[in-house]
């Protein structure tokens, strides 16, 4: 099966996407403090590294990388809202760009399947 | 593991989270220093082995980073690295003319030895004596061989109190061209933005010139900020390249004055987003006081500027009070 992130439109789409995602991560004030970095092009290639994960495409993280990655986020306190928060974002964002609603529904199943590890909580929970 | 540098007989273990222009100035190695934050390129030194990491070697030039050279302030280096000793390359070059244009402010004429290939906007490094700064050029080489910059004469500064006072025919070294902050074609019709403050107009006049001279149809805005309202030059310049078409604008905005008049008064960033408030599909150039350009940054990207299209060049000066200056009569050899 070929990834979602082919189907988008692979790597030239995804700079698209880091764009108007990470617009409107910036403009969400529950979400602005952990992404204002006054490096934009460092934040955006993490942005970058996060669509490209999400959509099935070339990324090396594994759970551990998630959970070490958030982990001084999970400190700052972020919770399911942001989580929501963010995925809400993605979608938005894959609309934008004429993703049909299937296609955002399996990227949303991958993002749901590393919530406990970006969370930093046990998955039993 | 923590890095080692080696450069001649010196052989040096950095502490943790130094970098190496730290370790290097501890070990009293005499390596300039400007803005110690990776922008100014005054600290570029060359690795005959190891690798100096990417963030070290952000910005340079790709045949100079092929070369091994980075930017010692940006360099944690994880293993060991092996230092060159020497400077980097530069040709010598001649001041011409030293002319002051604004308050604190001197337009510096230099004439470099041979040809300097570089686009208008784009910066260079200065050497004088020990001291490395980046100034930005004001000129074209559509105009000749002669380089022109702006330099704003900072209390205690030490390099731009020195070049005010230069007479003619003295000499300095010159490092560069580097920098993104310049107009690149294929997209004629692109409205664009320039926004800078003190001498970051020295920069954008050039790019303005510049687009202008490779045909860019679209509207061009430029936006000035100064303290007050004495604060601002090239005036006249500026002003005449209006037409009443629209095709080119200029804008000045001081932080304080009489509301009213020609000059907009208020904070840069907020006269800008009032006057500009949606830049999707600009192009967009930043230059001038690092805070502003930061600023100014964020505020054109939720505007709707493309990351891509944004072009800064924050103007940092060495932190108060200035990093010791080493000799090389104390270097360690
Ligand atoms: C990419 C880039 C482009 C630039 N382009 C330009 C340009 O086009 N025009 C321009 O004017 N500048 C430009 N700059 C800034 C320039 O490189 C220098 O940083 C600036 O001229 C100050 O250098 P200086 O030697 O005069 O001051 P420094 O001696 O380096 O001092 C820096 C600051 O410390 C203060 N200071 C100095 N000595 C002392 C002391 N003994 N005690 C306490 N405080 C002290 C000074 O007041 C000054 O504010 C640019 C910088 C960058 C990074
Ligand atoms: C939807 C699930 C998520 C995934 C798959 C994900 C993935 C990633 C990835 C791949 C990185 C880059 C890591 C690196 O290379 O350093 C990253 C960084 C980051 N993420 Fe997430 N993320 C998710 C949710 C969140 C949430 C909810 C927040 C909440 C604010 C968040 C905030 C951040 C921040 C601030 C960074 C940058 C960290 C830094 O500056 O080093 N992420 N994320
Ligand atoms: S780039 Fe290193 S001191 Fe400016």
């Amino acid at each position: 099966m070929t990834s979602l992130y082919d189907e988008i439109g692979g790597a030239v789409a995804m700079d698209a996407a880091v764009d108007i995602f990470y617009r409107k991560v910036m403009a969400d004030e529950r979400l602005a403090p952990f992404f204002d970095d006054v490096d934009m092009e460092r934040q955006a290639a993490k942005q970058k590294a996060f669509l490209t994960m999400v959509t099935g495409g070339p990324a090396h993280y594994s759970g551990r990388d998630m959970r070490r990655a958030h982990a001084h986020l999970v400190a700052e306190g972020i919770d399911d809202s942001h989580f929501d928060a963010v995925v809400g974002h993605l979608a938005g964002t894959l609309k934008e760009l004429g993703v049909d609603d299937a296609k955002i529904a399996r990227v949303g199943a991958i993002a749901e399947s590393v919530r406990n590890d970006v969370l930093g909580r046990d998955p039993a929970v | 593991m923590t890095g080692r540098i080696r450069r001649g007989n010196l052989d040096l273990a950095l502490e943790p989270g130094e970098t190496a222009l730290e370790g290097l100035l501890r070990g009293g190695v005499a390596v300039p220093s400007s803005c110690r934050a990776g922008a100014c390129q005054a600290c570029m030194l060359r690795a005959v082995a190891g690798d100096p990491g990417a963030a070290a070697q952000q910005g340079l030039a790709p045949a100079l980073r092929e070369q091994g050279w980075f930017l010692s302030c940006m360099a944690r280096p994880t293993g060991e690295l092996v230092i060159e000793e020497g400077p980097p390359p530069a040709i010598g070059a001649t001041i011409a003319e030293v002319a002051p244009i604004g308050p604190a402010i001197v337009r510096v004429r230099l004439e470099p030895d041979e040809d300097l290939s570089y686009r208008p906007g784009q910066y260079v490094q200065l050497i004088q004596g020990d001291h490395v700064r980046a100034y930005s050029l004001a000129s074209s080489p559509a105009d000749g061989r002669a380089l022109e910059l702006h330099v704003r004469v900072h209390r205690l500064g030490r390099v731009s109190r020195w070049l005010a006072a230069a007479a003619p025919g003295t000499r300095v070294g010159l490092r560069g061209p580097a920098g993104t902050c310049f107009y690149t074609e294929g997209r004629p019709e692109q409205p664009m933005l320039l926004v800078g403050t003190g001498t970051g107009l020295a920069p954008l006049r050039a790019i303005v010139h510049d687009a202008r001279r490779r045909g860019h149809t679209g509207p061009i805005s430029l936006v000035h900020g100064a303290r007050d309202p004495d604060g601002f030059y090239l005036v006249d310049e500026l002003k005449g390249m209006s037409d009443g078409t629209g095709a080119f604008s200029y804008v000045r905005c001081a932080m304080s004055g009489e509301t009213g008049g020609e000059i907009e008064v208020g904070d840069l960033a907020q006269v800008t987003q009032r006057l500009f408030p949606n830049l999707k599909g600009w192009r967009v150039f930043l230059c001038g006081s690092p805070d502003r350009v930061t600023a100014l940054k964020k505020q054109s990207f939720l505007r709707g500027a493309g990351l891509k299209d944004i072009s800064a060049d924050a103007f940092l000066t060495a932190e108060m009070p200035p990093p010791p200056l080493r000799t090389p009569a104390a270097r360690a050899t």
